[in-house]
């Protein structure tokens, strides 16, 4: 079984990746205003290590709400009507303003299909 | 890992030239009335294995076309070794033996009227255990990857599919596809939000043209004339929810990863059709149910399916090894017994994604040799048809 041996690595304390940290958040292009939480458990106020899987530049983003992992935060200031990008594409759009930092999904987003 | 094309694989040779990589025998119903026959002979018969399943009374045009398609499909499928058929009545029983005799594998049918369930059971009994002592003795040889047929399609996704299993898989594509394997995605509803991308990755235009019928056909005939609401409500699912995706374009996007960055689709299937275009990735119209979709590949002819999944899908397959991958480590860690291959390192950029395509690589190859994976050792079969209207 292919169990990671660091299995038990603390975001941000890594020794291998990006700066040598594990990342709280991975964002897919430069483009993208949404990234996702990929560590479980993250509080509010968290200054997170966010990477770009697509050219793994990284910056730092303060999480405004307790998020479960595999959720989506906002990268700046998103006003309602506005499009999401996530993977440089089109997945929606907001039905309320959203905060960098907070939580964004079904009750701020919604598709525009269907 | 680099020597891609140089990989082999332990197999069984069938008769029409296709490998295995199951030595099954098969006990198939034609229709629901004769699953209880196909479970006594599978019961007598230890090794052999029943696939009942719902249907098979009173279907008509496309939707029987179909019915009669998944079940020669499965039995012609190089993982299965013989097939004993068992339906209400002789003649479209001799039409799946018929269709199943043509890969020149043993098959025989039996029909229950005139003769009864008991009659009928005995009497298949005999056939399944010559055919599960024959087959018992086949030996399996070494193959090249080339023979290998390989589908994928994922489940309970959310965004770390998207991350890493998606792309695991397209990364194993993008290796394997150059050195003459089959490929094979589907999931029609579930590309909605990027069928631009979808068309785009055909071989042809042509090709394109006739991939984006197939999905816009789906859309106006199907969600068009039945929806009720928006499909918020099923698509994404309620897992996909909690797992963080928010909208179908966003599930799409992360579907659509499984096809990796290079290779190109050359053909359209239609449901369980078999591809016919030589070796290459191909499309399959299916419904993104994980059942319903395995089990259409299965019937088009691929022996191994590799299963992305986020919030922790369990499904499996009968005749097909179903290799699960997930990226997720609060699946890995609450779900391990349904993992094969664990991908969380991505997330935690300690795994590259074309490690991770390579450690998928090893135990698709493993699985192929005979490695049961998690979901046959836990003894997942879910076989579903697909039904595409009420029957008459």
């Amino acid at each position: 079984m292919a169990t990671s041996e660091l299995a038990g690595t603390k975001a941000g304390e890594g020794t291998h990746g990006t700066a040598g940290k594990n990342p709280h958040l991975l964002v897919h292009e430069a483009k993208d205003t949404v990234g996702v939480v990929v560590v479980e458990g993250l509080k509010a106020g968290t200054d997170m290590l966010c990477v770009v899987t697509h050219d793994d530049s990284d910056f730092r983003l303060t999480a405004k709400h307790d998020i479960p992992i595999g959720h989506k935060v906002a990268l700046a200031d998103i006003k309602s009507g506005d499009t999401i990008w996530k993977y440089g594409q089109d997945i929606g759009k907001a039905v309320a303003d959203i905060g960098k930092g907070e939580h964004v999904h079904v009750h701020n987003v919604k598709t525009k299909r269907w | 890992m680099s020597n891609y094309g140089e990989l082999t694989f332990q197999g069984w040779r069938r008769e029409n030239g296709r490998v295995g990589v199951r030595n099954h025998v098969v006990i198939l119903p034609l229709d629901d009335l004769s699953n209880a026959a196909c479970e006594a002979v599978a019961n007598n018969i230890k090794g052999t294995m029943a696939l009942p399943h719902a249907y098979g009374r009173l279907q008509f045009g496309e939707d029987l076309d179909l019915h009669f398609r998944t079940l020669i499909g499965t039995g012609s499928n190089p993982n299965v070794a013989a097939v004993v058929v068992i339906g209400i009545e002789d003649q479209w029983t001799n039409r799946v033996v018929e269709g199943i005799a043509k890969t020149g594998k043993p098959v025989t049918g039996f029909g229950i009227e005139g003769t009864g369930d008991i009659m009928t059971i005995a009497k298949a009994s005999r056939v399944a255990k010559d055919y599960l002592q024959w087959a018992s003795e086949l030996q399996r040889e070494e193959c090249p990857i080339s023979d290998l047929w390989v589908s994928t399609k994922c489940g309970e996704s959310d965004t770390t599919t998207g991350l890493s299993s998606c792309p695991t898989v397209g990364n194993m594509y993008d290796k394997l596809i150059p050195h003459g394997i089959y490929g094979c995605f589907g999931e029609t509803s579930e590309i909605t939000g990027a069928e631009h991308l979808a068309k785009a990755r055909a071989a042809s235009p042509e090709i394109g043209e006739k991939w984006y019928r197939m999905w816009k056909s789906y859309q106006d005939d199907v969600i068009e004339q039945f929806k009720t609401s928006d499909l918020s409500d099923s698509q994404p699912t309620k897992g996909n929810i909690a797992g963080g995706l928010t909208t179908i374009e966003e599930k799409a996007l992360g579907n659509l990863e499984k096809i990796g960055r290079e290779c190109r689709y050359i053909d359209a299937l239609q449901p369980a059709e078999a591809p016919a275009k030589g070796p290459g990735l191909y499309y399959m119209d299916t419904s993104s149910a994980a059942a319903e979709c395995v089990t259409l590949m299965a019937a088009g002819g691929y022996v191994v399916h590799t299963f992305p999944t986020g919030q922790g899908n369990v499904i499996g397959n009968p005749i097909v090894p179903v290799v699960k991958i997930t990226g997720n480590p609060r699946t890995v860690r609450t779900m391990s017994e349904h993992v094969d291959v664990d991908v969380s390192g991505v997330l935690r950029r300690e795994m590259t994604i074309p490690q991770a395509g390579d450690a998928l690589i090893d135990m698709v190859v493993r699985t192929a040799n005979g490695r049961l994976t998690a979901a046959e050792s836990l003894g997942h079969r879910e076989f579903v048809m697909t039904k595409l209207y009420r029957s008459a």
